[in-house]
């Protein structure tokens, strides 16, 4: 039983690292994807070499990011098994298709028009090449459609049964697919994705800027940026409001997790912050804002809210780290339409892109977006437990039979390896920013970094 | 609910899909994971550039059929999946390790300065290396036998090793070796090529060797596969596909030497894989988990595989309409050493 328990933590722990490291570069890409597109649509309409200089630059991280994205998914599709064989028994019926689907019309989509995308430079049209780019965003953003029914899917689960057998079965796949929490988790998701993508732009735009380097193409990224972070980051807290009243309706231990209230009260106060502490189910040290969490949550000042002692110990989430992991994002969140308000602001006094403390400001900025979203996905599993399929399946109960030795030795090399590559990676990143965008005189294959032309031979 | 279990044999049909998706995995990671086993014993830097040339436009979307296998094993038989993934816990994570090293080898190599490359020259050439061994001690694992109890796996971590699986485990380095020489030798021209056609010609005969002994060996595994094998009439209609596996290595062997041939040898490459892995599935069938859980124990739910069906008939033909595009996108040879 001891050693049972050790190898379930084992393994929750060696997917909540590799699923938390390969969100980061979906994160980044789906909204990398959809601004290049842009950029080259510009290239495109305008002539404007800019535009093309700046797609050549972002190109290239774009494929690292890419790179590291793909090799840490692989994984995942083949941890459902190694870890979590249960869970793939029982929920197999289900789930599979909407991964089948995943990899059918996404993954092949991205991966073989990434080749054109990267390579085809001289080899394709610049029409068929623009075809390529636009259709390696709209795989990223098909894939994501695909990945957050399954996930959203395990959050609300709808349009199945449990057989005699145990296993699920599906009835509906539509209600399966467009299960309760799916559009707002969606919308949300690739809300966030927009908006990461956005903030390391503008970082990055405003070095350059900062250092007086790279300067027409900075006022490119900067400027784009700046317009996802006035117009997408309110619209982003108008989402995920939206996105929490869904999960009140259906996960309400999740909210009371999130808000830290253990007592049913009517004019619940919001909690900004305090100690959420399991043992004393209370939360001690707490400044409150009195009838807030209601006025949010119910849309009432004196509306009920439910405490987490409305449900027994064993079904409520671990309440410190969802607590917390939202108050994180929502932070972030504040910040990004801040920065947004500001940039509008110094639009209008026409200073956008020459106040230097908001260039350090955007700087300082550049790594929001991705940590409120592995926050926001804390909040979200780590709030949907002690369930894998809430409501249905325990997680306690989907694991392998799988001792917990080969899981702390394969855990140990994840954490060793991914430390290694992706450091690497993130290294080759830097390198590429600190080398900026390069004016397009030569037409080398060079735009992935490859030295000289591959010469056709038997072709025209 | 929408299904169409009563049209059509769908576990039968889906059966024949996975084996087509991991046939097709095979082949074309096969190609680009034996460059990489190859990649150090290149005569020059600029061979190995081109050798890389040759194959990073197409890696992803060959290793996209590996998720497809694994992904559509899952959602077409989730039971095999829940039993061969904790089984095979070891080799998958290394298999999986492997291809991360060899998988970001493509960006970073030409990312870092020219003098700072030896590092993921070695990540691609170990990389693929132990991608293609696990895989194969994969194989020679399934092929023992896996122990099930009740939906679960019922053996022990290390179950899987061997020397029977260690041996497979070489022979599928050698014929990934085979598949990525002669896919060198048909991109490529001039010393490379050259080069390539030597590399082939060793690895041909070792994939001879070890296609002998896996052929004599497989029947003394399982009485069935014996019986199924080795008894009249049946030797006969089998026959044809030894004879087949023979001639194709002799064919290859002749065109190696050659320099008219350039793309036969890629060919019959992939003939000698496909010639192998029919043998090794008529000895299978009708297993998802041999011995125990056959393929129409193992399936999901009619509607499930129903559902997954429709899109399959529908997207594949497309997927493998713009998978040929690219290749056609990046026909020719990369250049000849000499353009540099």
């Amino acid at each position: 039983m001891f050693e049972a328990m050790d190898a379930l933590l084992l393994a929750r722990i060696q997917f909540a690292f590799t699923v938390s490291f390969h969100i980061v570069f979906p994160a980044f890409t789906i909204g990398l994807a959809s601004w290049l597109a842009v950029l080259e649509w510009r290239w495109l309409r305008t002539g404007k070499p800019v535009y093309a200089e700046v797609y050549r630059m972002w190109v290239k991280i774009f494929a690292v990011t890419f790179g590291m994205g793909v090799v840490s998914g692989v994984v995942l599709s083949f941890q459902f098994g190694t870890n979590w064989s249960v869970f793939a028994d029982r929920g197999g019926n289900v789930l599979g298709p909407l991964l089948g689907y995943e990899v059918l019309t996404a993954f092949f989509l991205e991966a073989s028009f990434l080749g054109i995308m990267l390579f085809g430079w001289n080899r394709v049209s610049r029409r068929m090449h623009f075809a390529a780019t636009v259709i390696v965003a709209l795989g990223t953003l098909v894939s994501a459609f695909w990945i957050l029914a399954a996930n959203s899917w395990m959050q609300t689960p709808a349009g199945f049964r449990v057989g005699p057998d145990g296993l699920l079965h599906p009835t509906s796949w539509v209600e399966a697919v467009f299960n309760p929490s799916f559009p707002y988790r969606f919308v949300h998701m690739v809300t966030a994705a927009y908006l990461t993508t956005a903030f390391t732009v503008a970082g990055i735009g405003a070095w350059y800027l900062f250092r007086g380097r790279h300067v027409p193409h900075a006022r490119v990224m900067f400027g784009m940026a700046m317009i996802m972070a006035v117009f997408v980051a309110p619209l982003q807290l108008v989402f995920g409001d939206l996105h929490g009243l869904n999960t009140l309706a259906h996960q309400p231990v999740k909210v009371s997790a999130m808000e830290g209230l253990w007592e049913t009260q009517r004019g619940a106060p919001l909690v900004l912050f305090g100690w959420p502490d399991e043992a004393r189910e209370e939360t001690r040290f707490s400044l409150e804002i009195p009838k807030l969490s209601s006025l949010i949550l119910t849309h009432d000042w004196n509306g009920e809210v439910k405490g987490l002692k409305a449900w027994p110990r064993d079904e409520r989430p671990p309440v410190a780290w969802v607590f917390w992991t939202f108050r994180l994002m929502v932070g972030l969140g504040l910040l990004m339409i801040a920065t947004g308000a500001a940039a509008a602001v110094l639009y209008f006094r026409r200073r956008l892109f020459d106040s230097r403390a908001f260039q350090l400001w955007c700087m300082a900025l550049t790594p929001a977006g991705f940590l409120a979203v592995l926050a926001g996905w804390f909040v979200t599993e780590v709030g949907r437990q002690p369930w894998i399929v809430y409501g249905v399946l325990r997680t306690a109960q989907s694991a392998s039979p799988v001792t917990a030795a080969p899981i702390a030795v394969s855990l140990a090399a994840f954490l060793v390896v991914y430390t290694f590559v992706f450091g690497a990676g993130s290294y080759y990143i830097l390198h590429l920013i600190g080398k900026g965008p390069q004016a397009l005189e030569e037409p080398t294959y060079g735009d992935h970094g490859i030295e000289k032309p591959p010469l056709v031979t038997g072709a025209a | 609910m929408f299904s169409l279990e009563h049209l059509v044999d769908l576990p039968l049909v889906w059966y024949g899909l996975i084996l087509v998706a991991v046939l097709l995995y095979i082949v074309l990671d096969g190609f680009d994971l034996g460059v990489g086993i190859l990649f150090p014993f290149a005569p020059s830097e600029e061979c190995r550039n081109r050798m890389m040339n040759s194959i990073a436009p197409f890696w992803d979307g060959n290793e996209t059929w590996l998720i497809l296998g694994g992904g559509g094993l899952f959602a077409a038989f989730p039971l095999a999946y829940a039993i061969l993934m904790p089984a095979l816990y070891v080799p998958v994570i290394a298999m999986l390790l492997g291809l991360i090293f060899r998988g970001v080898a493509f960006e970073f190599r030409f990312k870092a300065p020219p003098g700072k490359r030896g590092l993921w020259d070695h990540a691609f050439h170990f990389g693929s290396l132990a991608a293609a061994f696990m895989q194969g001690t994969i194989i020679g694992a399934v092929v023992q036998g896996i122990p099930v109890e009740g939906r679960s796996f019922a053996g022990g971590a290390f179950d899987w090793l061997n020397g029977y699986s260690v041996m497979t485990g070489v022979a599928l380095v050698f014929g990934y070796a085979l598949l990525g020489a002669t896919w060198t030798v048909m991109k490529t021209e001039g010393l490379t090529q050259a080069w390539a056609r030597n590399a082939a010609v060793y690895a041909l005969g070792w994939v001879a060797v070890f296609l002998a002994i896996v052929s004599v060996s497989m029947p003394f595994i399982n009485p069935d596969i014996r019986a199924l094998w080795w008894t009249i009439p049946n030797l006969f209609y089998l026959a044809p596909i030894p004879t087949a596996s023979l001639v194709l290595i002799l064919l290859i062997a002749r065109d190696l030497r050659s320099s008219q041939r350039e793309v036969r040898p890629f060919l019959c490459a992939i003939g000698v894989f496909l010639t192998a892995y029919l043998g090794l599935g008529i000895s299978l069938y009708p297993y998802a988990v041999p011995y125990e859980v056959s393929f129409r124990q193992a399936a999901a739910a009619g509607p499930s595989q129903s559902l997954l069906l429709v899109g399959t008939v529908v997207l594949l033909p497309i997927v493998l309409a713009y998978t040929a595009y690219c290749y056609h996108v990046f026909r020719g040879k990369a250049s000849h050493e000499s353009g540099y």
